[in-house]
């Protein structure tokens, strides 16, 4: 069974659905990749999985969320504070503002670990000291005293990573890790998240925009298209053989080396409001393939070649259109 | 400390140096009573009773012949001790009432803050006549009416403060990790408020040093023979065309001691850059 199963989630903040039936699941050791635009319900998803909903006044509607044989959905807040830094871990989006200003970087990672082991005051520096040198930040006694204005994104970035393992999570949620980092940052911050995975055996569920990265560090990957899934399968076959045409037109964003210059193109229109969610396919507006059942009929997921992907598409591209 | 770098600032800027050089002065005035009065300020001298400014009385004496000087300083003593504890009491309190409204918010925030809306709605001098009308005169009812006076301020300044700081990622990332509320409250959210309330309480003492005179001055705050600011200024008005200097001296302390606060208080506004923080109320 899967750490993590997350079966027909659907999630409303107020009385709007902003999650409809979506579906994942990610094991120990395996890296799963969260993509869609802006939009798309990723960091809302993120936000579920926290159990942190009701500080934005959402809901869960539909559906099931498993971790580890526990149900999520119907954990009370009390459980589920226990959960929270100890099995499931969050690294927000953007390291300049979820650091405290005005606490040193060290009181913060400290804290993270008295609050999970009990450590004493001294124990929990020391350990907080042991992840700064794990995580390969130079000088970690120095940074330890120092506020956040006084460090660069991608240190703030391995502190709030420091934080996140402090209570030795087994899952570990990033959303966007490295959105708000220069690009040569950005490459350092994944590849640490990877060797975490690979040497502690953690799940990480990585929630990004960017194909690129998820090419990179990815085992698995999970297309959401305004609030809906749309594929999901293993790297390598949707990387090579993308059925749904959102994928396709995805993975073209990426840039190439050697592409002639203005032959990058983007994908036509917007990922629409959850107030003006189109009818059929959510994604038929902008879809080249669009027939007329894609405007009326909802798509089921259907299960397509030998990886198992699941694509949710009433006209999945042929296998070689590539 | 960015807050220790402020107040450098401050204290550097032309309207910050003067002003606080002024409050060190009323300041150590009040501590160092007893070593700085030349004289104790209840010692009476009926032969020597309302004296010009001289060289034995610098600021003269009053109808029972104390040294006004000495009944100046003590009355520093009286009338700053009272508006710093009771603003001091006020604020603490508004910090915690507040905190929790805003944090909390739902039907707690509506009733503590219709509790604070209604306490706002009359003035302080109202307020504080109503609980010495409850209390009976003196130094601690005033006190008592003073805190009570100001803490809708800073209950509302505080909660306007933690609904804003409890959207911020940090806290979010901090219940991510498992931190219960008490924590994120006493250790994010109040800290993190904390400047712009105690800019507010320190612009408030200089209201309050007004209100405490206004009550000594109707003899419902400090009673004879202890010396406040207000009270002192009352008992010059018998002899104001004969005495000016009575009235006079106290009513400047006063006036140059709340100029003081409100100049220094506005240097310390900018050198944090919080004007717009403590607009929101």
């Amino acid at each position: 069974m899967s750490l993590l199963a997350v079966d027909d989630l659907s999630v409303s903040i107020g009385m709007v659905p902003l999650l409809d039936r979506v579906s994942f699941s990610l094991d120990r050791g395996e890296v799963l990749g969260l993509v869609g635009e802006s939009g798309s319900g990723k960091s809302l998803t993120a936000m579920t999985l926290m159990g942190l909903l009701p500080l934005i006044g959402g809901r869960i509607t539909a559906g099931r969320v498993r971790f580890d044989g526990i149900d999520l959905t119907t954990l009370p807040e009390p459980a589920y504070r226990d959960l929270r830094g100890q099995r499931i871990a969050l690294i927000s989006q953007n390291p300049m503002t979820s650091l405290d200003p005005i606490l040193t970087v060290g009181a913060q990672i400290d804290q993270a670990s008295r609050l999970h082991a009990g450590l004493s005051a001294a124990a929990a520096r020391a350990r907080s000291l042991d992840l700064m040198h794990q995580l390969r930040i130079p000088e970690a006694v120095a940074i330890h005293g120092q506020y956040p204005h006084q460090l660069s994104g991608g240190m703030k970035q391995r502190i709030v990573i420091a934080m996140a393992l402090a209570g030795d999570p087994d899952l570990i949620i990033a959303d966007e890790p490295t959105t708000a980092l220069d690009v040569t940052i950005q490459a350092q911050i994944i590849q640490i998240l990877c060797d975490l995975v690979a040497e502690r055996g953690l799940a990480l569920l990585l929630i990004t925009h960017d194909m690129g990265v998820v090419a990179q560090a990815c085992h698995r990957v999970s297309v959401l298209y305004a609030g809906r899934g749309a594929e999901t399968g293993p790297v390598h076959d949707i990387f090579a053989r993308p059925r749904h045409p959102y994928t396709k037109a995805l993975i073209g964003c990426i840039p190439r080396e050697g592409q002639a210059p203005g032959t990058l193109v983007g994908i036509p229109g917007m990922v629409p409001t959850a107030f003006a969610y189109p009818k059929g396919c959510r994604y038929h507006p902008r879809c080249t393939a669009a027939a007329p059942d894609c405007r009326t009929e909802v798509p089921a997921g259907s299960i397509q070649g030998v990886g198992g992907s699941i694509v949710f598409c009433h006209h999945p591209l042929e296998v070689g259109h590539v | 400390m960015a807050a220790l770098t402020a107040l450098r600032s401050a204290i550097a800027s032309p309207r910050g140096a003067p002003s606080a050089a002024i409050l060190a002065l009323a300041v150590t005035a009040a501590i160092a009573a007893p070593w700085l009065a030349p004289y104790p300020y209840a010692a009476q001298n009926l032969a020597g009773a309302v004296m010009e400014p001289s060289a034995a009385h610098l600021l003269g004496t009053d109808e029972f012949g104390r040294d006004l000087l000495s009944r100046i300083i003590y009355g520093a003593r009286v009338s700053l001790g009272v508006a710093v504890t009771s603003i001091s009491l006020s604020v603490m309190i508004g910090l915690v009432l507040g905190a929790v409204a805003g944090y909390l918010g739902g039907w707690v925030d509506r009733v503590l803050m219709a509790v604070a809306d209604v306490t706002w709605s009359f003035p302080e001098i109202l307020i504080a006549l109503v609980l010495i009308a409850i209390l009976g005169p003196g130094l601690s009812s005033a006190g008592i009416a003073i805190t009570i006076g100001y803490l809708a301020q800073f209950a509302r300044l505080t909660r306007s403060q933690i609904i804003a700081l409890k959207r911020e990622t940090y806290v979010e990332a901090a219940v991510s990790i498992g931190s219960g509320h008490m924590h994120v409250l006493a250790r994010h959210l109040i800290p993190n408020a904390l400047t712009p309330v105690i800019v507010a309480g320190m612009l408030a003492v200089g209201d309050a040093i007004i209100l405490e005179a206004t009550l000594g001055f109707f003899g419902l705050g400090a009673q004879p023979p202890l010396p406040s600011w207000g009270a002192l200024m009352s008992s010059g008005v018998a002899q104001i065309y004969l005495a000016p200097w009575v009235i006079l001296f106290p009513g400047l302390a006063i006036a140059v001691t709340v100029i003081a606060i409100n100049l220094f208080g506005d240097a310390l506004i900018d050198a944090l850059a919080i004007r717009n923080r403590l607009k929101e109320r």
